[in-house]
């Protein structure tokens, strides 16, 4: 945060933008819609902290669905009491997976689709109307404000000395229901994921994120000192066991069809290249596949990292990857025609219904 | 100083007509769906002219010569023309 914040802070210009964001557009991720129904209040301080830091001239709220009660109430409550130095312009994000990501959601809130650019600049320098502009995370500013309210002190007290403070998580188990937790820096994963169910493989930071075999990965905690030696990172704090009884491949395969069918199909490699490898990640989770499909896979991987204008095409690769080499041993069953799933119910969630690249992105 | 260039495309404007790959070989290639592969090393000195013709030469205006990732930036694509999802080939 620190480092936009600075940019924006000491840019010369007569308009600045500060944006709240709470599009989260990650399917998996329930945290952000808690925390605004929940403390809309600590969200709405961060905002105004931040406008004062940075010395913003307009501030914003991005949503990822109609404006609930509770911060309509909240709203309504510091307007009523003049506590907020600038008005708040709520803007709804479309429910794309691309939405929240800050190249799109400048694009949005200037009235255009929300769909990234190519960055340089960044946002931080040109953003809304050619004005620097911070983006931030909802979360990120509710932290803001309890620092502000509490003092560092008390938010170094959780955490590691390296990483300090807390973080929400959604969590996903093979027995209890979906959880948004706060849960300090430095927890270890398997107090969070294990319910007593047989579990094969844990995914971390949600569907741009990484997957870990288990037992291997068992030791790692939540910190990204940690996550970093296993590639991974908390992301947007989806953390979910995947139970024994599914197959890693069906779940990978589904997600990786939804990650394609996201693509903004602005970029060549993306367009073409995320597509394919849904489809072949299909075959995997099928009954046998083509001896050339591993090898595409792998190519078509290489082809499509760090080619594209925003992160989609490294996010995915980075969840594709990850599950070729978590899933190895179930490529090989399924080689064989054989699966060891006894449940084919999905377990990962997705929208309702996939939605296809011309749909609307406003 | 031109020593210290890099080639850059624009993945968004870019529409893989595969002209920079034609004229300059030794530093561009196509993937197999027809976008470019640029070498990030800095452009030599020996190529800079093919360089810079590549650049001029590309007709969706996509590539570009900058110094270094932040010193010259590439102008936005917001336009309605360049955000217009494409069908796949």
């Amino acid at each position: 945060m620190y480092r936009k914040l600075a940019v924006v802070a000491q840019a010369r210009a007569s308009r600045k933008v500060v944006v709240a964001n709470g599009a989260e557009s990650e399917p998996a991720s329930r945290k952000d819609e808690l925390l605004l129904r929940q403390a809309p209040h600590l969200v709405l301080d961060g905002l105004q902290l931040a406008a004062e830091a940075a010395g913003g001239t307009d501030a914003h709220l991005y949503l990822h669905a109609a404006p609930g009660p509770e911060i309509l109430r909240a709203l309504a409550e510091r307007a009523g009491q003049g506590l907020d130095r600038l008005s708040v312009t709520i803007t709804q994000a479309p429910p794309r997976f691309l939405a929240g990501q800050e190249t799109a959601l400048v694009n949005r809130l200037g009235g255009g689709p929300a769909l990234p650019t190519f960055q340089p600049p960044r946002v931080s320098e040109r953003g809304l109307g050619g004005a620097p502009t911070l983006v931030q995370n909802v979360e990120t500013l509710a932290h803001l404000a309890l620092i502000a309210r509490y003092g560092p002190r008390w938010f170094r007290a959780a955490g590691t000395d390296a990483e300090p403070g807390t973080m929400l998580t959604t969590i996903y188990r093979p027995r209890a229901k979906t959880q948004v937790r706060e849960v300090e820096i430095g927890t270890p994963l398997r107090a969070l994921l294990s319910d007593g169910a047989e579990v094969r493989a844990w995914l971390v930071g949600g569907y741009h994120g990484t997957w870990l075999p288990v037992p291997d990965a068992t030791g790692v905690t939540l910190d990204h000192a940690a996550l970093r030696r296993y590639g991974a990172a908390a992301g947007a704090g989806v953390l979910a066991a995947l139970p024994a009884d599914r197959c890693g491949l069906t779940e990978v395969a589904r997600v990786a069809g939804y990650l394609a069918a996201e693509s903004a199909g602005q970029c060549g490699p993306c367009l073409n290249g995320l597509p394919r490898i849904a489809a072949a990640l299909a075959e995997l989770a099928g009954p046998g596949h083509r001896k050339q499909t591993r090898a595409d896979l792998e190519r078509w991987a290489g082809l499509v990292a760090g080619r594209g204008a925003c992160n989609h095409p490294d996010g995915t690769v980075r969840f594709v990857r990850s599950a070729l080499a978590t899933f190895a041993p179930e490529i090989a069953r399924h080689a064989r025609g054989q699966c060891s799933a006894t449940n084919r119910k999905p377990f990962l969630p997705l929208p309702q219904g996939i939605p296809t690249s011309e749909d609307d992105w406003t | 100083m031109a020593m210290t260039d890099t080639l850059r495309v624009n993945p968004i404007d870019c529409t893989g007509h595969g002209v920079c790959a034609e004229l300059l070989p030794e530093l561009i290639s196509l993937d197999e769906w027809g976008y470019p592969l640029i070498d990030p090393r800095p452009v030599p000195p020996a190529l800079d002219r093919d360089a810079r013709r590549a650049v001029a030469a590309c007709p969706a205006l996509a590539l570009k010569l900058s110094r270094s990732e932040a010193a010259r930036p590439v102008r936005n694509s917001a336009g309605p023309g360049g955000t217009t999802p494409r069908t796949p080939r």
